[in-house]
């Protein structure tokens, strides 16, 4: 046990743009006839932190622990059971519906499923004057060329604005969203696993265009994902979330390196890794069980009841009862255990890191790639119009970067 | 960041747009049954419009001469009576068109009825949820267990000698009593409808850009959920038109003179074994329609469930 | 256990059985985890095959779907062997071919719209395109086990999962029911559920996504098969429980010495698991060698691409991905080409002119379909 204190959020802080304090979001379970609560999931159970203007947070866990809902929460898409949500100073949770909707101006959401995302009785270009309508930004003309705008930032044509979504593919719906979601000009963008619906190769390409995104328009990123590598790549400051509780924050180099947190560890070590070497190298923590149901979370730390480092530690008591609290383990780097300093000296998920990985030549580069297939060389015959049915064989993604890989060739 | 126009981009940019509606209206016409039953529809609808027009007969005009000449009720083809005459002389297939008339009119008000009723609570119940919910859900319950006959008897004796009794010939109340037993399917419809696409992530997105809940009714949850309330409702209309009928057979209806289908069925009966045409061409003739409705409704569904989509 | 597996040996249809002394079963000494032990799984497997022949041989397989818009080649030309107690990978994006590939192999493509248009399948000796329905049916069930993604769309919700995994032993082994439930029990407890016996008279919806999973593995081991197909089996589950499931897999098909063909479209896990991996793209296998070689230097840009375009673990935050630019080509039109020259940052005239084979690399056992990557005339190096 450590003597450092547990973490309070300092208000503030001058560069926090949202600060969720103790927030809780439990969904009633009802039965029987007249609908009596007889429970409730526990989603979202007491979690305290906050994002920085411009900063990236990565928030990963498993399904079920609770990471879309405190997404949501964040910018008022589900009400709170308890606690405060605070915007740039401005608490969320008082605000009154007009002052609400003046709000949701600085603040959107991107969604995971590219098909159940877009209405599909709405032309891609109805779908992105829904916000500029909503909020009076532009009319007439000029909310067409602003439509126009947007879709050419998020790299497809123009001119599809009186297309339906159900004529693209995954990966350009996914950017007909970020397009309705740039509309209104947010400062903070809450990305619920903005990929993982999407093909490998595609997934990229999304990614790119998220991360040029932001560095053109210096926007703030919640990006919820379970996919770590995903997380690393994009975060500068990564969470990691289980059964409901937020069990460790810090910067990548602190999570991905030296977690303080086993569970923060196991899943490291769980995450396949595109390397059959570090995969050899690796130690693996096979985590025994399933996750427990958040309507009846186990007592004492959360965990408790699948960690490795309490069957390591002899079951010390106080994981069983105590819960332990978000505490700073290293500058900038808090955990939720009371044996983080343990942990810290594992190498359980981090073993991978000191083997050599494989290099390979980077793909695209170099002067053998002389040429560059634009996408208008693709010939007529492997291009057809993917109407109503097969496009699931074709994935006729857009070529939005093309320029990007001309220019790194 | 530079958009090229690509071959693709030039693809798609040479088909039309094709909205839902538009793909599914090509896959409703791809569909023979259904497009057999629509034609049967539209046939249907002209008749009971500009049919009895044309007819040389009222379908309350007696041709004495006829039945004299035959003893009896005409054949189908003699004294001029297409399809024979009743033993009042008066033209069967007047009769039928006049019936034709009541019978689409029963799918219009009931089905109008059905949706008057039907989509405000089905709406309202899975918009708003709990207790509002609650309440008109077991509501909902409450009329889908009474007993629909002895609700409509209890109607027609209520309003017995009124003037909504007797509006239209006493059609009005059967019909308007008809769509109030009926509006339950619809409503449950439309609340699980509501219910579903409220958790639908492009309604989240709306919610997060701010839009106000009455839009997001009318631009997000009606419009995705019409589909299966055509459906519904196209697949309703052979009910209503058959307990229609089912009334008039047990004498629940029109006033002499008017004859629905069920009427003539009932007439038909009396005369079964010797004059089959009576009960035959009514009898036909509902069967036709609630066929053609059917069929129509079948392939509507296919057209419109967005589920089959790619399929086949 | 060893019941079943003396049944499996002596099995009248198969020949093989005196050609395959001990060495069908590797060891349980054997482990993948640590380099030594592959090499000595690979010592192994170099033994079988000079013994015998391999367990499966894949020549010249199509598979086509007639559809209203023409005719799609899901499976195109697809060549590949597998060796007894190997673990192959099927890696590709969706759409590829690599789940029409699996489904192929054990004549379940969806006929119509699909349809096997040529191509031998020899599995253990035994030309599998030649048996009739029913001899397919019990290859099925007794010699080949499935995964698949959702365990939900293949258990029956309303049988016990104990009948259901009883059930295979019953009609394939021939065991009495009692016996079939000892089976099933102790098949239970073996993927690791606990209190297996109070199990048995679970139904499927009692179960969590990945117990679920373990449940299906356990019907798809009940006849101690010689191969498994696992098509995407962790797909839909979350990383702790991917790890255990894939653990699972690894483990078993260590210790009953099943060959495993695992399809995948996570580099990752083909990575971990696999011996060797076949990369499909537009319905052919374009690249396939051993998991170091293919990871190592990949002889197929769209290998190559994909690779690189992962973020990884273990890296810093980077700037960018490298990408592979535009999408798959439309199977239903397929030309003369190399079908990804269209998005190859290295094509040439030829690439778009003449469809490569796929033909050997620096190591006899790495084949690619490349121009470019061909030895002594490639241009990419």
């Amino acid at each position: 046990m450590s003597a450092q204190p547990a973490y309070t959020p300092e208000p503030a802080a001058g560069n926090a743009l949202v600060e969720a304090e103790n927030i809780k979001i439990h969904f009633p379970i009802t039965a029987g006839l007249f609908q009596r609560t007889v429970g409730a999931v526990r989603a979202v159970d007491d979690i305290t932190f906050e994002i920085r203007k411009g900063e990236t947070l990565g928030l990963v866990g498993e399904s079920g622990c609770g990471k879309s809902t405190t997404g949501r929460a964040l910018i008022r898409l589900r009400e709170l059971t308890d606690g405060t949500v605070r915007f740039d100073g401005t608490d969320l949770t008082t605000l009154k519906r007009d002052q609400l909707r003046k709000m949701r101006r600085r603040m959107q959401i991107i969604f995971q499923d590219p098909y159940s995302s877009l209405n599909p009785r709405m032309t891609v270009g109805s779908i992105i004057s829904e916000p500029i309508e909503t909020h009076n930004l532009a009319t007439g003309k000029a909310k067409l060329e602003r439509v126009k705008e947007l879709l050419a930032l998020v790299g497809l044509n123009p001119n599809y604005t009186n297309r339906y979504p159900h004529e693209f593919s995954g990966g350009q719906r996914q950017r007909i969203g970020v397009a309705r979601s740039l509309a209104v000009e947010p400062e903070f963008i809450v990305c619920d696993e903005p990929i993982s619906a999407l093909d490998v190769s595609i997934q990229a390409q999304v990614l790119n265009l998220l991360v040029e995104l932001r560095e053109q328009f210096g926007l703030t990123y919640l990006f919820i994902a379970h996919d770590l590598s995903v997380v690393r790549h994009i975060s500068d400051r990564v969470g990691v979330m289980y059964l409901g509780k937020l069990v460790e924050l810090g910067p990548p180099s602190a999570i991905y390196e030296a977690p303080a947190h086993p569970y923060t560890r196991a899943l490291l070590s769980a995450v396949p890794i595109p390397d059959p070497r570090a995969e050899r190298a690796r130690k693996r923590v096979i985590l025994t069980g399933d996750v427990p149901s958040p309507a009846n979370p186990p007592s004492g730390c959360r965990f408790h009841t699948r960690c490795w480092l309490y069957e390591k530690l002899g079951r010390p008591e106080n994981c069983r009862t105590e819960d332990p609290e978000l505490r700073i383990v290293q500058p900038d780097h808090r955990a939720a255990c009371h044996y983080a300093e343990d942990a810290l000296q594992s190498d359980v998920g981090v073993a991978h890191m000191g083997a050599e990985p494989i290099r390979r030549k980077p793909f695209g580069a170099g002067p053998q790639a002389h040429k560059v297939a634009a996408v208008d060389d693709v010939p007529a015959a492997l291009v057809t119009g993917t109407g109503a049915a097969g496009s699931a064989t074709a994935e006729p993604d857009s070529a939005s970067s093309d320029g990007d890989t001309t220019s790194r060739s | 960041m530079a958009v090229q126009s690509t071959t693709l981009d030039r693809k798609i940019a040479e088909r039309p747009p094709a909205s839902l509606w538009r793909d599914a209206l090509e896959r409703l016409l791809k569909n023979r049954l259904a497009i057999l039953g629509g034609i049967f529809v539209i046939l249907l609808v002209l008749l009971a419009v500009v049919g009895p027009f044309i007819t040389p007969y009222g379908y309350d005009q007696t041709d004495i001469a006829a039945v004299r000449a035959n003893r009896g009720p005409a054949n189908p083809g003699q004294a001029g009576h297409l399809l024979g005459t009743d033993i009042l002389g008066r033209d069967l297939l007047s009769r039928l068109m006049d019936g034709a008339r009541i019978s689409m009119t029963v799918a219009l008000v009931v089905q109008v009825t059905v949706l008057v009723i039907g989509v405000p609570i089905g709406a309202i119940a899975g918009w708003f949820g709990g207790r509002a919910d609650n309440l008109l859900m077991r509501f909902t319950d409450i009329v889908y267990a009474f007993p629909d006959l002895l609700f409509i008897i209890l109607l027609t004796v209520v309003f017995k000698d009124t003037w909504f009794g007797d509006a239209v010939d006493g059609l009005l109340l059967v019909f308007v009593a008809i769509g109030i037993v009926s509006w339950v399917g619809v409503a449950r419809l439309v609340r699980g409808q509501m219910l579903s696409l409220k958790e639908t992530e492009y309604v989240e997105a709306a919610r997060a850009i701010g839009v106000p809940d009455r839009k997001i009714v009318t631009r997000h949850l009606l419009p995705n959920s019409i589909g299966p309330i055509i459906v519904a409702v196209t697949l309703g209309i052979p009910g209503a038109i058959l307990a229609e009928a089912l009334l008039a057979f047990i004498g629940i209806g029109a006033n002499v003179p008017r004859a629905s289908w069920g009427t003539l069925i009932t007439e038909g009966q009396a005369w079964m074994s010797s004059e089959p045409h009576l009960l035959l061409f009514p009898a036909i003739a509902i069967a036709l329609a609630l066929l053609s409705f059917t069929f129509l409704g079948d392939g509507l569904r296919d057209a419109l469930d967005p589920k089959l989509k790619g399929k086949q | 256990m060893t019941a079943t597996d003396d049944d499996r040996r002596v099995d009248p249809g198969s020949p093989a059985v005196a050609e395959l002394p001990d060495a069908e079963k590797l060891p349980e000494a054997v482990s993948l985890e640590t380099e030594e032990g592959r090499r000595l799984a690979s010592q192994l497997a170099d033994e079988k095959t000079r013994h015998a022949r391999k367990l499966l041989e894949v020549r010249d397989l199509s598979t086509q779907f007639y559809t209203k818009d023409g005719i799609v080649h899901a499976v195109d030309r697809v060549n590949f062997e597998l060796d007894y107690g190997e673990t192959l990978g099927l890696v590709g994006e969706s759409g590829c071919g690599k789940s029409v590939t699996a489904l192929s192999l054990t004549r379940l493509v969806p006929d119509p719209p699909g349809k096997i248009v040529s191509g031998e399948i020899i599995f253990d000796g035994v030309d599998i395109m030649k048996l009739t329905n029913e001899e397919m049916r019990l290859l099925r069930g007794k010699r080949i086990g499935f995964i698949f993604q959702d365990p939900m769309t293949s258990l029956n919700p309303t049988l016990t999962i104990g009948f259901q995994i009883a059930e295979s032993a019953r009609l394939h082994l021939g065991l009495s029911n009692r016996a079939s439930n000892d089976r099933a029990v102790e098949l239970l407890s073996k993927v690791g559920i606990p209190r297996a016996r109070d199990r048995m008279a679970d139904y499927p919806h009692q179960f969590s996504g990945g117990m679920r999973q373990r449940v299906m593995i356990a019907i798809a081991l009940a006849c101690d098969p010689m191969l498994l197909l696992a098509d995407e089996p962790t797909t839909a589950l979350d990383v702790t429980i991917q790890a255990q499931i894939l653990e699972l897999i690894r483990s078993l098909s260590e210790e009953f010495g099943t060959a495993v063909i695992l399809i995948t479209h996570d580099l990752g896990i083909a990575a971990g698991m696999c011996h060797r991996v076949n990369v499909m793209y537009a319905g052919q296998i374009v690249e396939t060698g051993v998991t170091d070689d293919l990871f190592e230097n990949p002889q197929m840009p769209y290998a190559w691409g994909l690779l690189d375009s992962l973020p990884r673990l273990d890296e810093e935050r980077g700037a960018k991905l490298r990408t592979i630019e535009g999408m798959p080509p439309d199977l239903l039109k397929i030309g003369d080409e190399c079908r990804f020259s269209p998005r190859c940052p290295y094509s040439r005239d030829i690439c778009h002119a003449e469809e490569p084979e796929l033909t050997e690399r620096d190591r006899p056992d790495h084949l690619a379909r490349c121009h470019g990557t061909e030895p002594g005339r490639g241009w990419i190096q």
